[in-house]
């Protein structure tokens, strides 16, 4: 049945390679992240906005993001923003097309969590004499990334996994680009990316775990 | 006034993606949701040393990138001489990676379900078959249901993907008609809406169910 030799030897060579792609990979889940929960928070209020735009604009982006492939997002970031001359290279392109992703996912998770806040926490807060701003940043929001720390945790991980769609507009700097230059110049197609799978799982279950540790000193009390 | 080179022939062949798109995720969620309810009752109610190492290789599933499962899968049956189609691999690592998704959402549905109802029903002389089947199957149910369509919307998306292996579903008729045509934002958001249109209403249906359900 099987008229193959593994050649597993070349691919663990690639090693050192992989793991440049696996930083790559971390920093674009990471930054993609970081500006996903910072425009997601945004969504999230403007959700519960007095105006009707502010309402209409958070649940276009939350509708569209969550009913669109995240490939389709990276495709209009690459391919769509260039015919209106706004030309991303493939980094940037896949990195607005996580982001865009995350920040509507989140978005509907911090909505969540913003209602598990009781609203006399807030008029608690004002009548202490902190202002509108303050309350919600000191008083609402610590409590809401408590309740959505789990589901963030899981939007990291997706995060992540995302990150390996940017091999199909381009990138060959990821851990997944890396690993297609390797294979289109060798064609061991097997042995790469089962390492490269190999290298995914790892980064996933520290980051799982991680979160449960940061969870785990930050929430004891 | 908008001009486009876009040619009524050329939204039948996005149509005919979509239906390319929508087959896919039948037989991912037909297959998925059947394997899926197999590994959820085993993970639910067998004894640890059969349940973790399973809950193991499900996880895998999930911890790997859907294109590397989908290049694997597709470079072992060229290794293995199994001569599948592009299309039978889609189906199969689609419908093994939607099963580990569903084999939690199954878990959950029996976890939910009360010790102590099952318990009464098995000292009403029910066998363990019928309280499975008329006890616990209609009360996960309800909380199976919202989250199995959530899964088909995401099945649906991740289907995507499949363009890696050359098949020709939603997403890549769209490009091959960018490629001809020359402008992707309007042929993408065509694309883009077929998706959302087929996705929306169900989504909002799950909603509703999720909402209806809570407080019965």
């Amino acid at each position: 049945m099987f008229n193959y030799t593994f050649h597993w030897r070349p691919a663990l060579n690639a090693l050192p390679q992989m793991l440049e792609g696996a930083v790559v990979t971390l920093q674009i889940a990471v930054l993609s992240m970081i500006i996903g929960i910072a425009i997601g928070v945004v969504l999230a209020v403007m959700q519960g906005s007095r105006f009707r735009v502010f309402r209409g604009i958070a649940s276009a982006w939350v509708e569209v993001a969550r009913n669109t492939p995240a490939l389709f997002q990276i495709y209009m970031a690459y391919f769509g923003l260039g015919q209106l001359g706004i030309h991303l290279d493939s980094f940037v392109a896949l990195l607005a097309g996580i982001t865009f992703n995350n920040a509507g996912y989140l978005a509907e998770t911090f909505r969540g969590g913003l209602r598990a806040v009781p609203r006399t926490q807030v008029r608690a807060a004002r009548s202490l004499g902190f202002g509108a701003f303050d309350a919600f940043r000191l008083i609402v929001m610590p409590q809401m990334f408590r309740a959505v720390f789990h589901p963030m945790t899981n939007q990291m991980v997706w995060a992540i996994l995302m990150t390996s769609l940017g091999v199909i507009v381009g990138l060959n700097t990821d851990l997944t680009g890396v690993t297609q230059e390797l294979n289109v110049r060798t064609f061991r197609t097997f042995e790469y990316f089962a390492i490269a799978a190999v290298l995914y799982y790892i980064i996933a279950k520290i980051v799982t775990l991680g979160a449960r540790g940061i969870a785990w000193r930050l929430f004891k009390y | 006034m908008f001009e486009t080179a876009l040619s009524f022939n050329d939204i039948i062949f996005l149509l005919k993606g979509a239906g390319v798109t929508l087959l896919v995720t039948f037989w991912a969620m037909a297959g998925g949701t059947l394997m899926g309810v197999v590994f959820g009752t085993i993970r639910a109610t067998a004894p640890r040393w059969v349940g973790w190492p399973l809950a193991f290789v499900l996880d895998i599933f999930r911890s790997v990138p859907l294109l590397i499962q989908l290049i694997l899968a597709n470079a072992f049956q060229a290794i293995a001489g199994l001569q599948m189609s592009a299309f039978v691999v889609s189906c199969v690592v689609l419908a093994l990676y939607t099963s580990s998704y569903c084999s939690e959402i199954v878990r959950g549905g029996i976890d939910a379900v009360p010790v102590t109802t099952r318990r009464a029903a098995r000292s009403l002389g029910m066998t363990w078959g019928q309280d499975m089947r008329e006890i616990v199957f209609p009360l996960a149910l309800r909380v199976m249901l919202p989250s199995w369509i959530g899964l088909t919307l995401g099945v649906m998306k991740d289907t995507a993907l499949i363009t890696w292996l050359g098949i020709i579903e939603l997403l890549r008729s769209s490009q091959i008609i960018v490629t001809r045509i020359q402008e992707p934002l309007f042929v993408l958001s065509i694309a883009g809406l077929i998706y959302f249109l087929m996705s929306f209403p169900i989504s909002r249906l799950g909603r509703h169910l999720e909402k209806k359900w809570q407080d019965l």
